[in-house]
């Protein structure tokens, strides 16, 4: 609490120092002098619920910009009595300029008191799971509150309602929006709205009611002057559930998700029956009950449907909104996680505007979103709106609960009249379960599952009220509604004990229940693919007897989903993927980072099997990997062509040390200077190892595209390449100054720029490379491998494409003449690289092995140059850089790189693939040739999953069963 | 009612008690009115191409094989009793299972006969086994063109993978039971309103 401690210490001297400027309080956001409040409350109460909430805020937004230009200017520093006196005596080395930085200051201090005090919770685990969070922040700021009485002698803080309505309500609503499960949410949507609507309404009415009847008979004190509409706005605002509250503490207590949704979504969806009902009964109040017609009555039902109807437009149009706008942020990836929040947040305040209900607005506006803007938005996009939603929203949950229990240390509000709390308390929770078992019956006439007694119990003991009661409650205005300080005082007693005492218990109480837990499984693919098979026959079965049923309307909307709305809101590129396919991946880059995180190495553990890989178990009959890869085409393997090449036991033993070192090791890698930049992300080391190994495959990709045949390209198809190479330059130059900083012993990048198919741009494939243009540069690492034997750096560089495997490995290694001049590749995977790869690096690989594709087999002859393949430049190196022109086609190194390269420091490859041609001339290759030809083929097949697998299986040099099998293989 | 005369009503009437009696009388008197709709050859049987009019079927990826689970094996009719005995399939279930009888048969709207049922729909050959082949089958049938074969083989592949426990490369009905917490699914389909009211 040290912190705090020097504010507090600092504020008695900085009221002292400024005596003029009292008001020098107001400019802190959310820490108001409790003397304030009263006028700070509108004099003329209106009944629109965000008049009251925007006021606080004009009030203090306003001295605090002229404190900050009162240091800004010096004219002003002169009026100002503080500033004058501390200034004076010319000029100080060290300045006082506590005015200038106190809002500010004040608020991130209060954050990271907040913080710290999350971090401390945290430290003793058996403590943590007996005391929810919230309890222990509520009592955190009784007792911060209990300092600052102590210190100043009056509350100087409490949980404002401008300031929660407006910042903490909306982080948390909009990670509770954004990240609601979808499908749960709208199956259990029926029994949602009804304890949301017919609910919250049954309990206001009730509380309401009984209220007014008890102190009719008397056991309220006659001090509480409040008549029927006072507590029927009493009840309204005390009887919904609070989402804020019920998120905190059903997050420990991980009921099953059903339950879980039912209760929150509740909680969510109650805003626009209480927010109706405040507003209709402030405005009652006002006019006074004698005054109020029975148009009045029916102005308020049409109010509810205004509001809430409304709000939900407003929060879909603005889900519409940002998906849309998410399809064209490929240019500007950084500001994709900027977009969700505004757009989620503008949704929000836009529902405030119009006086409609915000959180059902922001709730629905994630909720529509989600789903289109995931898909659209990069995947580092994706992680820093998790987290920074997260972060938001814990902070905020964190500083509610603080505020709540600050604001209770208030002598000023403690107009305690026990008759009132205790049957209020008693009330809401009679009345919550009353309502709870009655909604249940008539919904169990419906449900497929019915919810069960444990459940109702859950629930109606889940019925937290929270932080959402009490800034209603503070909003009330104070002349015309007498009981205001009783009501409120009721409140705080009313959420400290849901909160605390609810909250405490409920985790006993579902223990012994032994109410069903949430599973925290993760999802798998056959869930994946059977839910949908489920889904589909559950729909049949509803058309064939006739049903237009749940599963009826669901399959419509996917079509009008299919058809429409996401050819609208997705990028085409995401649009054309399927989404099965979507989820493979995602569960199989998922496991490739858990195996390798809990396992560590990959390459050394021999029987590690994802589920993700063909296990060997189910293919009996393929005793070894290598073989069973290869025959299958599965891609690139690293290391495996090593295992099949290395000749002796002694070289074999040298490079699997050499592996090991190399894959647990960090590589010596050249330093690269940071390089920043505001726009873009700058590669990470180890995203840059990874590239590199990627490069290194492309690499060796590129040499076999010597054995097919490139056609010299026409001028006009020159011209239409240079414009395209323009537009890449730009993209290249962000990656050129890192790239500047390496030496290159080869000095000759070779630049693969691979266009999509469109020149509109629709850049279909590099959509997730996001940063930059896909370059894959070449290297070497020099002098790395001492302990590298020598002979096996030949092998060792085509080892990444097993596939080339010839037969006889050393003897056509020999007789390929560009493997000896790139051999000092290290080969090793690190376990970054198969971490990253298959997120950062599918797409290209992907792109890649389509622009293989294209080579090995040409479009047509009529399209003479395939448009992904726009243009391949090399420098020349040491290989023999100029050799052109299909003529060559025949002999020598010619019948490889039948190509046309042009030699002029940047020698372009084009790959304009006449069909005819190249099938003469496959049918002319030699032997030797025809040891590339499964490569050739089997680049076809390739894909980038089969990629990772492979990455991932890689078993090690020198492994138990390969080693064993190698004799086959090796001739 | 017209059906509860005859032999119609002989068999409805037969029918097993657990899977039928709990249907009230106005879902019966529905669900047979929707079968008569059904029946354009007024024969009292539904044939496949009585299923395939169904305009929504149409667009199901997996009409067919829905359609089929209609028919026992060898046949081509189906009668009203055939009809409700497989809709039964998809009435909530009702007992909790951990107090049910090991002895009585199984209703059919029990969680495993539900899964059975399913599991069915992939399991063409009646080998109590999903292959491969059937699971890519199955697959080719819900994935749009955009994917490719050797995508869905791999997605196939790992599928099986995930589920296979003895290591014959395919997927058994324990394994289908077993694998990523399936009952969840039915239990999840939550408070969509009855497919059977």
């Amino acid at each position: 609490y040290r912190p705090l401690r020097r504010v507090l210490l600092i504020l008695p001297f900085d009221a002292a120092d400024l005596p003029a400027t009292d008001a020098s309080f107001l400019p802190d956001l959310e820490l108001r002098s409790g003397g304030q409040r009263g006028p700070s409350l509108p004099a003329s109460p209106t009944t629109s619920l965000d008049r009251f909430q925007v006021q606080p805020r004009e009030e203090y937004a306003s001295p605090g910009i002229a404190l900050a230009r009162s240091v800004e200017e010096p004219s002003a520093t002169t009026e100002d009595g503080g500033e004058s006196h501390r200034h004076g005596g010319g000029f100080q080395m060290v300045q006082w300029e506590w005015s200038y930085v106190q809002t500010p200051y004040i608020i991130a201090i209060w954050i990271l008191v907040a913080s710290v005090a999350k971090i401390l919770f945290h430290f003793s685990q058996r403590f943590t799971t007996v005391v929810p969070e919230s309890c222990m922040l509520i009592l955190l700021g009784l007792v911060l509150g209990g300092i600052v009485l102590l210190t100043s002698k009056k509350q100087l803080y409490q949980l404002e309602p401008g300031l929660f309505f407006l910042f903490l309500l909306p982080t948390i609503v909009g990670d509770a929006g954004y990240f609601m499960p979808a499908r749960l949410f709208f199956d259990n949507l029926g029994a949602i709205l009804l304890y949301a609507v017919v609910g919250t309404l049954w309990n206001a009415f009730c509380t309401g009611f009984c209220l007014y009847g008890v102190k009719l008979l008397g056991i309220i004190d006659q001090k509480v002057q409040a008549g029927l509409m006072e507590f029927l706005l009493f009840g309204a605002l005390i009887s919904a559930v609070d989402p804020v509250a019920v998120l905190a503490v059903f997050e420990e207590v991980h009921v099953n998700e059903t339950l879980f949704i039912i209760v929150f979504g509740e909680s969510l969806l109650n805003d626009a029956v209480t927010v109706v009902l405040y507003k209709v009964y402030m405005s009652f109040v006002e006019v006074g009950p004698e005054n109020v017609q029975t148009a009045d009555y029916f102005k308020g039902v049409a109010s509810f449907l205004i509001v809430s109807i409304g709000g939900t437009m407003v929060g879909l149009i603005f889900a519409a909104l940002l998906a849309f706008i998410t399809r064209f942020t490929k240019k500007v990836r950084i500001i994709e996680p900027l977009l969700v929040f505004l757009m989620v947040y503008l949704a929000y305040l836009t529902a405030e505007l119009f006086s409609l209900s915000a959180i059902l607005s922001m709730t629905f506006c994630g909720i529509g979103c989600n789903k289109y803007v995931e898909a659209n938005i990069s995947q580092k996009s994706r992680t820093t709106v998790k987290y920074t939603m997260k972060t938001l929203a814990s902070i905020a949950e964190t500083i509610i609960f603080i505020f709540l229990g600050i604001s209770a240390v208030d002598k000023s509000k403690w107009a305690w009249d026990t008759g009132l709390i205790s049957c209020t308390l008693i009330f809401i929770f009679v009345f919550r379960a009353l309502g709870v078992v009655m909604q249940t019956w008539v919904l169990n006439w419906f449900r497929l599952v019915p919810l069960d007694k444990i459940d109702q119990v859950v629930m109606s003991y889940g019925g937290l009220r929270g932080a959402v009661a009490f800034a209603l409650v503070v909003l009330l205005d104070a002349e015309r509604v007498p009981a205001k300080d009783y009501f409120v005082a009721t409140t705080i007693i009313v959420v400290f004990f849901t909160v605390m005492f609810q909250g405490l218990t409920i985790k006993p109480l579902v223990n012994w229940l032994k109410v069903p837990r949430a599973t925290n499984r993760k999802p798998t693919i056959n869930e994946e693919i059977h839910e949908r098979a489920f889904d589909h026959c559950l729909t049949a079965v509803e058309d064939i007897a006739g049903l237009n049923g749940y599963h009826h309307w669901r399959d419509k909307w996917e079509q009008f989903d299919k058809n429409y709305l996401s050819k609208l809101l997705l990028r085409k590129s995401v649009y054309r993927k399927s989404e099965l396919w979507e989820v493979y991946q995602k569960i199989n880059i998922r496991d490739a980072i858990s195996v390798i995180d809990q396992g560590g190495n990959v390459l050394t553990s021999a029987r590690l099997s994802l589920p993700s890989m063909a296990s060997r178990a189910s293919f009996p009959e393929v005793t070894n990997v290598t073989n069973y890869l290869r025959e299958n085409g599965s891609g690139v393997c690293l290391d495996l062509q090593v295992i099949d090449n290395v000749p002796g036991a002694k070289v074999e033993e040298e490079s699997e040390t050499h592996h090991f070192l190399a894959g647990n090791l960090y590589k010596p890698r050249r330093r690269y200077q940071s390089h920043y930049s505001r726009h873009f992300m700058t590669v990470g080391d180890h995203e840059r190892q990874d590239r590199e190994i990627f490069q290194r495959n492309m690499k060796s990709r590129m040499e076999t595209f010597k054995t097919t045949r490139h056609k010299r390209h026409s001028h006009k198809k020159d011209r239409s390449q240079k414009k395209r190479r323009g537009s890449d330059v730009k993209e290249q130059d962000l990656n050129d100054k890192p790239r500047r900083n390496v030496s290159w012993q080869d000095k000759d990048p070779v630049v693969v720029t691979v266009e999509s198919e469109d020149e509109k741009g629709e850049h279909l494939e590099p959509e997730k490379e996001e940063d930059v243009g896909i370059t894959f540069v070449a290297r070497k690492v020099p002098d790395t491998p001492k302990e590298r034997p020598k002979s096996v750096p030949a092998g060792l560089e085509v080892c990444q494409s097993p596939s080339v495997a010839p037969p006889s490995p050393t003897c056509s290694e020999r007789n390929l003449p560009w493997k000896g001049g790139i051999g000092t590749l290290p080969v090793c995977v690190s376990m970054e690289a198969t971490k990253i790869i298959p997120i950062d690096l599918q797409q290209a690989w992907n792109q890649s092995i389509s622009s293989l594709e294209s080579l090995a087999s040409p479009p047509g002859p009529v399209e003479p140059l395939h448009p992904r393949v726009s243009a391949l430049s090399r420098l020349g190196g040491q290989r023999p850089v100029s050799y052109s022109g299909s003529g060559v086609s025949g002999s020598g190194f010619g019948s490889r790189g039948a190509g046309s390269i042009v030699a002029q420091g940047i020698a372009r490859f084009e790959f304009p693939p006449g069909g005819e041609e190249k099938e003469e001339e496959e049918g002319a290759l030699s032997d030797q040739e025809q040891e590339l030809q499964p490569l050739v083929s089997s680049s076809v097949r390739r894909n980038p999953c089969v990629y990772l697998r492979s990455l991932v299986t890689a078993p090690p040099p020198g492994s138990e069963p390969l080693a064993r099998s190698r004799g086959p293989t090796q001739l | 009612m017209p059906w509860l005369n005859g032999t119609r009503s002989q068999q409805s009437l037969s029918l097993n008690t657990v899977c039928f009696f709990a249907v009230s009388h106005s879902q019966i008197t529905r669900l047979y009115s929707r079968f008569t709709s059904l029946d354009k050859g007024e024969n009292g049987t539904l044939s496949r191409e009585d299923f395939q009019r169904i305009p929504e079927l149409a667009i199901n990826p997996l009409g067919d094989r829905i359609i089929n689970a209609f028919f026992p094996e060898g046949e081509d009719q189906v009668n009203f009793r055939g009809f409700m005995r497989t809709l039964a399939h998809f009435r909530p279930i009702e007992d909790n299972e951990k107090n049910k009888d090991p002895t009585a048969s199984e209703p059919l709207n029990s969680r495993t006969n539900k899964l059975l049922f399913a599991f069915q729909l992939y399991d063409l050959d009646r080998d109590d086994k999903i292959s491969r082949d059937e699971l890519l089958q199955v697959l080719r049938m819900m994935v749009g063109v955009n994917i490719s074969d050797e995508q869905l083989g791999s997605i196939a592949d790992r599928t099986i993978q995930e589920a296979d426990q003895n290591g014959d490369n395919s997927i058994s009905f324990n394994e289908f039971i077993k694998v990523g917490n399936l009952q969840h699914i039915y239990v999840w389909a939550g408070d969509h309103y009855l497919i059977l009211t």
